[in-house]
């Protein structure tokens, strides 16, 4: 069978001349086709003695199978280079701009601050708690200490809403210590709570605004005392600043529903227009807080030889403007979108203590 | 209040330097504000002498000096036409700041014309402590050189202005500031001994008490013979020093006691007052023609002063013109009255006069220092104009203070955390002028007439701890909360937290807008409510609490575009007002786009619109765990809505939570603001709380396995139906099985009927078990009568 080896040479030269799909199947129809040529060989197998069939039988086997993969490896060499062409053909120009979506948002940064505050106030046990921004004036005054006439009722600016006809005016707050009156007058200590909020007063300058936001802090309980104020709020000025080195201090001062009453400073670098805290030797007021005022205690209904506690309340814009080194109160309430996207805070950052504030 | 530092060593004995004063008063809760120190801004000056003057040889008017000074011999060249060999001058060294110049010299000699100059001589004008700039300042040449400029210029008294809180009324005279600084360790309180005046003849002016609950004492005493001139130097020097320009003798004198001793007094020209003096109240129709040249008019609120000429001055407040004293007054009457303090602040708030008797009446005046107070005034009145004094006139009295403190020393530690030993403790109130009667527990303190702020042991743990120092305080950490912990926030917060965040990652700004709106404006979006009208806006534009936010975001997205960003994205989550009680507060989510024309290369992108405002308040709601199918869309409720293409959110027929869609053209119009804008707002406190589970464990999950089935519908309704109609009525069918119908085709032309419209849905199928063709047919048949009998649709062939 000397067939063999030509047919070989010459199968395996007109599959590797066959240019395009179509020619190959051409090839592999006359060659392993039904009638094809290495069929028909094999077809003749069967009229062979056995001798010959026991020689020329794997001889062809070998034969169908060369010819078999040659096809296959110059199919898919053909194939791939189909491909190449076409996708040679498919090029688009990806430096084009995608569909317009919406610019990234941002958060602002007071509600940002609000949120870290309570973070680093919750670490310590504290919860929440809100109450309304049109008060009464017993709550936002009198409850707190405040008597009729009082020349520290006058330091507050406040701004009152149209009087019924007959009753008293009610009023804006002008501090989130009354959400103080109404926790104490409807919880049982212990309380140790922390009020966000906006509070309001009649005053328009550079350095304030008509509307402004605090944080509010009461604790009421067992043995609590000075000490445990000033830790509790040098503690969370160095959480707050997230630097180490903070220096605090704490002076007398004066507030109708603290006694004894203080206000903390801390140290901090003033230089070209910024200040920088836990740097310097210049001091900046940051809160005001003391011991919860005995009558205050009174007018919710507490006897304040069994209970005591403490309160503070600080100012969150400003807070806000020291950390985040924001020049100016005003822009806070302007929603400027070239301010927001700058001082504000991306949709995922949320504050914790163990994340990290900021 | 401002004092300075020798004025406050009349009254204190002390070693302290200016330092160490501010530290004490920081200790003592006296919050320093400003200091003005003459010596430090002097400190790089000193006394010289010039030693030799020539001309300098390029220029005329300069002369080249050789200049013994605290540094040695200087070469220094000078343009003052009055420096002359032998003077003795001010040398400010190289690199000196010039105050009155605002500027430092080189720190490296400079040429003047061609010759070196190694520093300056100032005037005072240069220096900012006079005004001479004639030339260099000429001194006495018996002071030596290297004198500090301050000391030769004798400007060593540093001002402080610090904040009086208003408990305090007695730190409004220097007196005052020196007793607690004595006891904050600062030195020795020096008291003020008043000299008492005898006088030689009765006072012949009548004084009358009529409201003694307004004024209930009232001393007087007339002095002849005095000469109203200027009041002594040191007087002047004094008020000066603290911002006040001095006047005449008697004036001064009332100035000064009211700083020193914090006890204001009148005087009169006795020669211009009509018989008896009354202490009444004021009678409608009076009016005063006050020393401010302007005229009040009086209430019976107030308490006057009036003579037979009718009301001559507001008690406490300020005084008359037609009895002011002036440089022809011979004879003055003086008085020393205590008025009551909220009468006071009443007459203060009436009138508007800020007056420095206003600020110490309506803070409460020791009525001790009536009597004292004229006695100060009538020696300083008599030793500085001349004159004779009558006796003085004591009308009315005010009863000694008899109602004791209760002070429990154990009180300091458990308030406070300090230890204080008793004797320490006694010490520091024996300081502040209590009477103690010890009577173990428990100490009965009589409080000095001066302070009106203490009521309880509380008040008395304060003067303790300050006077230690709130330095001592331990520092302790708060204890882990008694009871555990719970969540931090309210599920209303949680709320606003989430809100925020999703509205922010969909690419909206967070705002934060006033509380207020204007009351037209709000009349847009609520009926008017008087209740919620501000009484005194702090701007006309801000007098309404707001009824919602879209108003505001409208504004600020119009602002946005006007400085180059129409399409800003804006949210706002805060309150809004539905009255004045402490419930009709809402915590609101709002947004609003102000859509801004797009192009692309791709073609026209589709803008923000209603659909869009839906997606990003069912966005909210998602993330809040509020399923959506829950809540149905109906007209809107709210005025400022477009009628036809915005809507209302509603769970169930009675409770709205938001609203969505287009806002009203003719409320922007309204607005003044371009539109359209759409948005949303949605109410936080309107959405159900979704059940807390006993176990936080989730259920186990049921595996979908075999295949969702899906079918195309087209139907045919009325062009009225909602299609969320079809798509309720659809997927009704069988709830089990058909998990949802999407619309994707809406369809009204060739083919549909006038009025009509074709809605096609795809509906989804979630076998449960195999389903033959036949089970699905007969739920396809169940789906086409649903619709047709719920929404009137017809299967379209």
């Amino acid at each position: 069978m000397s067939d063999i080896k030509t047919i070989e040479k010459e199968a395996l030269a007109a599959i590797a001349g066959a240019a395009d799909l179509d020619a190959l199947d051409a090839v592999r129809v006359a060659e392993l086709g039904k009638k094809g040529r290495v069929s028909g060989l094999m077809g003749a197998l069967g009229k062979m003695t056995p001798e010959e069939r026991k020689e020329n039988g794997p001889k062809l086997n070998a034969l169908k199978v060369t010819v078999d993969e040659a096809v296959r490896a110059r199919k898919a060499a053909l194939e791939g280079e189909a491909l190449e062409a076409q996708l040679a053909t498919e090029k688009v120009d990806l430096t084009l701009p995608p569909a317009p979506g919406p610019r990234a948002g941002t958060l602002h940064p007071v509600m940002q601050v609000f949120e870290e505050i309570a973070a680093i106030f919750g670490d310590m046990g504290f919860t929440v708690a809100e109450g309304p921004d049109i008060e009464d004036d017993w709550h936002n005054f009198t409850a707190l200490n405040f008597p009729e006439g009082h020349p520290a009722r006058e330091t507050h600016d406040t701004f009152f809403l149209d009087a019924p006809e007959g009753g008293l005016p009610k009023v804006l707050r002008t501090h989130t210590s009354p959400v103080q009156i109404r926790t104490m007058m409807s919880e049982k200590p212990p309380i140790r709570i922390l009020v966000p909020g906006r509070v309001y007063r009649n005053d328009w300058d550079a350095t304030h605004t008509p509307m402004f936001h605090q944080v509010e802090g009461l604790v009421i309980e067992e043995g609590i005392h000075m000490g445990h104020l000033k830790g509790c709020l040098i503690d969370f000025v160095k959480a707050f600043f997230e630097v180490d080195n903070v220096v605090s201090r704490f002076r007398p001062h004066f507030f109708p529903f603290t006694e004894p009453s203080a206000e903390m400073d801390v140290q901090c670098l003033r230089e070209g227009g910024t200040v920088e805290v836990g740097k310097g030797t210049d001091w900046l007021e940051v809160l005001g807080c003391g011991m919860v005022h005995p009558n205050v205690l009174r007018n919710c209904g507490l006897d304040p030889a069994t209970h005591q506690g403490f309160a503070f309340g600080m100012g969150v814009d400003r807070l806000a403007m020291l950390k985040y080194g924001m020049p100016d109160l005003r822009p806070y309430f302007e929603a400027d979108p070239q301010w927001t996207r700058h001082y504000g805070f991306a949709p995922w950052t949320t504050p914790s203590v163990s994340g990290g504030l900021s | 209040m401002k004092f300075t530092l020798s004025w406050l060593t009349d009254h204190l004995a002390t070693k302290a330097g200016l330092d160490e004063i501010l530290a004490l008063m920081l200790k003592a809760g006296l919050e320093v504000e400003e200091v003005i120190d003459p010596a430090a801004k002097l400190a790089p000056f000193t006394v010289c002498k010039v030693i030799e003057a020539v001309p300098h040889p390029d220029a005329d008017k300069l002369r080249v000096c050789q200049v013994e000074t605290v540094d040695g011999m200087k070469q220094i060249v000078c343009g003052a036409p009055n420096a002359r060999a032998g003077m003795t001058a001010i040398y400010a060294p190289l690199g000196a700041y010039i105050p009155g110049l605002e500027f430092a010299l080189d720190k490296k000699p400079r040429a003047i014309r061609g010759v070196e100059s190694q520093g300056m001589m100032c005037s005072t004008k240069e220096l900012e402590a006079g005004e001479d700039h004639d030339g260099i300042a000429d001194l006495d040449d018996s002071i030596p050189i290297g004198t500090p400029a301050a000391k030769a210029l004798g400007l060593t008294d540093p001002m402080i202005d610090f904040e009086v809180t208003p408990n305090r009324p007695d730190w409004l005279g220097v007196e005052g500031i020196a007793r607690d600084l004595a006891a904050a360790g600062a030195g020795r309180f020096i008291r003020t001994d008043p000299k008492k005046i005898a006088g030689s003849f009765d006072c012949p002016v009548e004084i009358k008490l009529e409201a003694p609950e307004a004024c209930p004492m009232f001393a007087g005493a007339l002095v002849r013979g005095v000469t109203n001139g200027p009041s002594p130097d040191w007087m002047q020097a004094r008020l000066k020093a603290v911002g006040i320009q001095p006047k005449s003798l008697l004036v001064d004198v009332t100035n000064y006691i009211s700083l020193d001793q914090a006890r204001p007094l009148h005087v009169y020209d006795a020669a211009k007052l009509r018989s008896t003096i009354v202490a009444r109240r004021g009678k409608a129709g009076e009016t005063l023609d006050a020393l401010d040249g302007k005229t009040y008019k009086v209430t019976p609120d107030m308490c006057v002063i009036a003579d037979a000429s009718g009301v001559i001055g507001l008690g406490g407040v300020m005084g008359g013109a037609s009895t002011a004293v002036s440089a022809e007054t011979v004879d003055v009457f003086i008085e020393s009255a205590w008025f009551d303090p909220l009468t006071t602040a009443r007459t203060g708030r009436a009138t508007g006069i800020h007056s420095d008797a206003r600020y110490r009446f309506e803070r409460g005046v020791d009525p001790q220092s009536c009597v004292d107070g004229l006695n100060m005034a009538l020696a300083l009145i008599l030793e500085n104009g001349g004159g004779t004094a009558s006796k003085a006139n004591v009308a009315g009295a005010i009863d000694a203070r008899i109602n004791k403190v209760t002070f429990y020393p154990a009180d300091v530690e458990r308030l406070t955390g300090l230890v204080v030993k008793l004797p320490e403790m006694r010490r520091i109130l024996k300081d502040l002028e209590f009477d103690i009667e010890d009577a173990g527990d428990a100490w009965y303190l009589l409080p000095p007439s001066h302070r009106f702020d203490m009521e309880q042991s509380a008040d008395i743990v304060e003067e303790i701890a300050r006077l230690i120092g709130y330095d001592s305080l331990p520092v302790t950490s708060l204890p882990e909360p008694a009871g555990g912990r719970r969540a931090i926030t309210t599920p209303i917060q949680e709320r606003v937290r989430v809100s925020r965040r999703v509205l922010a990652a969909r690419g909206f700004l967070e705002a934060v807008t006033w509380s207020f709106m204007a009351k037209d404006d709000a009349a847009l979006f609520a009926k008017h409510d008087p209740a919620l009208a501000v009484a005194n806006p702090v701007a006309s534009e801000l007098n309404y609490m707001r009824p919602s936010i879209i108003g505001n975001l409208a504004a600020a997205a119009q602002k946005a575009a006007n400085h180059g960003e129409p399409g800003a994205r804006l949210f706002e989550v805060g309150p809004i007002y539905l009255g004045d009680g402490p419930k009709d507060q809402r915590t609101v989510a709002a947004g609003i786009v102000r859509p801004a024309p797009q192009r692309h290369w791709q073609g026209k992108p589709q803008g923000y619109d209603s659909f869009a405002a839906k997606a990003d308040l069912f966005a909210i709601l998602e993330a809040l765990g509020q399923p959506g199918d829950r809540f149905q869309v109906g007209v809107p409720t709210q005025p400022h809505w477009h009628p036809g293409q915005a809507a209302c959110l509603k769970l169930g027929p009675k409770v709205t939570v938001g609203h969505f869609g287009a806002v009203h053209p003719g409320v922007l119009k309204a607005l003044g603001v371009d539109g359209p804008m759409f948005g949303f707002e949605l109410n936080l406190n309107a959405l159900p709380q979704m059940k807390v589970k006993s176990t936080k464990t989730k259920p186990v999950l049921q595996r979908a396995d075999l295949t969702p089935i899906r079918r195309d519908f087209a139907f045919l309704v009325d062009d009225a139906v909602p299609a969320a109609d079809l798509v309720k009525h659809a997927t009704g069918a069988d709830k089990q099985l058909i998990v949802s119908a999407d619309v994707f085709d809406i369809y009204q032309g060739t083919g549909v009927p006038e009025g009509k419209k074709s809605v096609a849905f795809e509906v989804t199928i979630q076998p449960r078990e195999k389903m033959t063709d036949e089970d699905i047919q007969s739920l396809m048949d169940k789906v086409v009568a649903s619709v047709a009998t719920g929404a009137g649709g017809v299967l379209r062939g």
